[in-house]
């Protein structure tokens, strides 16, 4: 059904879900992933979506979909639900995004977070000029966007240790492929996997 | 004669004899009864495309399409039903039923009392969603229907739909509820006590049996009717529409009308006296009253809807105030605990309760979205 290739930080996260297992992905946008996983490793899940239009994509795939609000929170899912909890790209516009990682803790044993890194050069190299960056990963003018809680690689790992997550696996991507060397400066975005311990 | 474009156009309804006792949530029985229903779009081959709508308070079988004597007899979900429609009649074979006690042609307080002779009026037994559910079952065996491919619903309808996963999952695949609640709640309750007091009280009510007496208690019926009216519509959207919007260009000082919304009201109550059964109405508000498939398993919802195999869409609407979308979440909640299968859509229209009747652009889209999925698997 879903010929298109994932986006890549969306393939890393396939990778991470093991094959048969439950899987709830906040922030799911059209379902891709939760299509892809359904097809290739027979997941079930459900998605978390607030955009009418993408719900109602969601829905014409057969998607599980909940039409909700993040920042509301994840009450309508019960304690170690689901295997996997996946916020792609989503955590740097929540208003409480230390709260939403609790909540992901709480509902699965492995979470699977996504965003794209402040730390990049680019935008080192656009705050030394003196303006906030506009790239391909955080496309939006200061005034406008919806990314209010941009952080860095070594910021997110902070606050990982901070709410006792356990990272267990880190990929780092800029212009659509790995990077190896001097990710803080070079990835543009990130993808981490984490357990509740 | 011409029909709106989109519709099923020319349709007509069919009225079914039933012969074997129903069996009712009450512990009584009715002995014969007959249902009236309509059917749109062709039933295929392996009779796996047929869509069964459930109607609401006041609504009937006549769900799409116009009688050919009556160009104003639109059905009442002509915008969702019909040729290219969200539920397209192309694709699938759509039933619309009249459920019992209702006063569209199926057998209710209305209809002849074989036993007396005389009209049911207060005897005629108190039904359920349940006893609905089974009178539809029933149908469904007639038409040689072993399974609905879909069973879809607003408010009271929603209700129906959803008892249908719980009383027969064989037999549904997928469950659409619209506007639903898992029961009602103490407001919900007490607007409907309200309108049924209006009605009891009316002096033209006579205990029930005033078909006897030629009379129609139709004070009780219009002022049950106003009540109603107030809480489908949203506190914004009567802003919208009427405001304070007056008759005359300053006050009267009378009690007549002074405020279009009074206007509006009694319009609405009036033309709902012309063509709805009082007693109609006591049983299907109190039929509302009692829907809680909870109460079965001591309130606990996610145990109720434990057998349901139905994979379900569920949408409510942001202004709803009658059954907001708490209430709503409230089941899909439920389902995802039972691992059930369930996309939820919460609409932000304006249009309060009623809204499930109107054709919101995101509202149709997703219905018309879950449709298309389920056509595809036919």
């Amino acid at each position: 059904m879903t010929a298109r290739p994932l986006r890549v930080d969306l393939q890393q996260i396939a990778d991470w879900v093991r094959p048969e297992s439950r899987v709830l992905d906040l922030g799911c946008g059209d379902g891709a992933l939760l299509a892809h996983l359904r097809e290739h490793k027979r997941c079930r899940g459900y998605g978390v979506e607030i955009s009418d239009d993408q719900v109602a994509e969601c829905v014409r795939s057969g998607i599980n979909v909940i039409q909700a609000n993040l920042d509301a929170g994840l009450r309508m899912f019960a304690d170690a639900m689901f295997d996997t909890v996946v916020l792609s790209q989503t955590l740097q516009a929540m208003h409480n995004a230390e709260g939403i990682l609790r909540e992901m803790a709480r509902v699965a044993r492995q979470g699977v977070v996504s965003f794209p890194n402040f730390g990049h050069w680019k935008h080192v190299v656009s705050l030394l000029a003196g303006r906030m960056p506009v790239t391909r990963h955080i496309p939006y003018q200061w005034y406008d966007t919806p990314n209010i809680h941009l952080c860095t690689l070594k910021d997110f790992e902070m606050l990982a240790a901070k709410l006792g997550l356990n990272i267990t696996g880190r990929a780092v991507f800029a212009n659509g492929s790995g990077v190896t060397m001097l990710p803080a400066l070079r990835a543009a975005l990130a993808v981490y996997r984490f357990e509740t311990r | 004669m011409s029909t709106p474009p989109g519709s099923v156009g020319v349709v007509t309804p069919q009225l079914l004899r039933f012969d074997s006792p129903l069996q009712l949530s009450s512990g009584a029985a009715i002995g014969g009864y007959s249902l009236m229903f309509e059917t749109y779009g062709e039933l295929n081959a392996s009779r796996s495309n047929a869509v069964l709508i459930c109607h609401a308070l006041n609504a009937s079988h006549h769900v799409a399409g116009v009688y050919i004597d009556d160009e104003s007899s639109l059905g009442w979900w002509d915008n969702m039903v019909g040729p290219g429609k969200p539920v397209d009649t192309n694709r699938f074979f759509v039933v619309g039923v009249n459920n019992l006690g209702s006063c569209f042609g199926s057998t209710g307080p209305m209809s002849i009392d074989p036993a007396s002779g005389k009209p049911y009026g207060a005897s005629f037994p108190v039904v359920t969603v349940e006893d609905w559910v089974n009178a539809q079952a029933r149908l469904a065996d007639v038409l040689a229907i072993e399974r609905w491919v879909a069973v879809m619903g607003g408010s009271l309808g929603a209700m129906q739909a959803l008892s249908w996963t719980i009383q027969y999952p064989e037999r549904i695949t997928h469950c659409v509820a619209i506007a639903s609640a898992p029961k009602l709640s103490a407001q919900n309750i007490a607007f409907n006590e309200v309108a049924r007091t209006a009605i009891r009280s009316d002096p033209d009510f006579h205990g029930g049996d005033y078909y006897a007496h030629s009379t129609v208690p139709k004070r009780g019926l219009r002022v049950a009717r106003m009540i109603g009216h107030i809480t489908y519509l949203s506190g914004e959207d009567m802003a919208e529409k009427f405001g304070r919007a007056m008759r005359e260009a300053d006050y009267q000082f009378h009690y007549e009308i002074e405020f279009e919304v009074e206007r509006y009201l009694r319009y609405q109550g009036d033309k709902f006296t012309e063509y709805f059964d009082a007693n109609t109405y006591l049983l299907i508000t109190r039929a509302l009253d009692y829907f809680d498939p909870a109460k079965a398993t001591n309130g606990d919802l996610v145990a109720a809807l434990a057998p349901a195999r139905a994979k379900f869409l569920l949408a409510a609407f942001t202004t709803d105030w009658r059954f907001p979308p708490e209430r709503s979440r409230e089941i899909v909640e439920a389902l995802i605990d039972n691992g059930r299968d369930v996309a939820y859509a919460e609409v932000d229209a304006p249009h309060g309760h009623d809204a499930f009747l109107l054709d919101d652009f995101r509202y149709h889209r997703v219905v018309r979205a879950y449709f298309d999925n389920i056509a595809q698997a036919l």
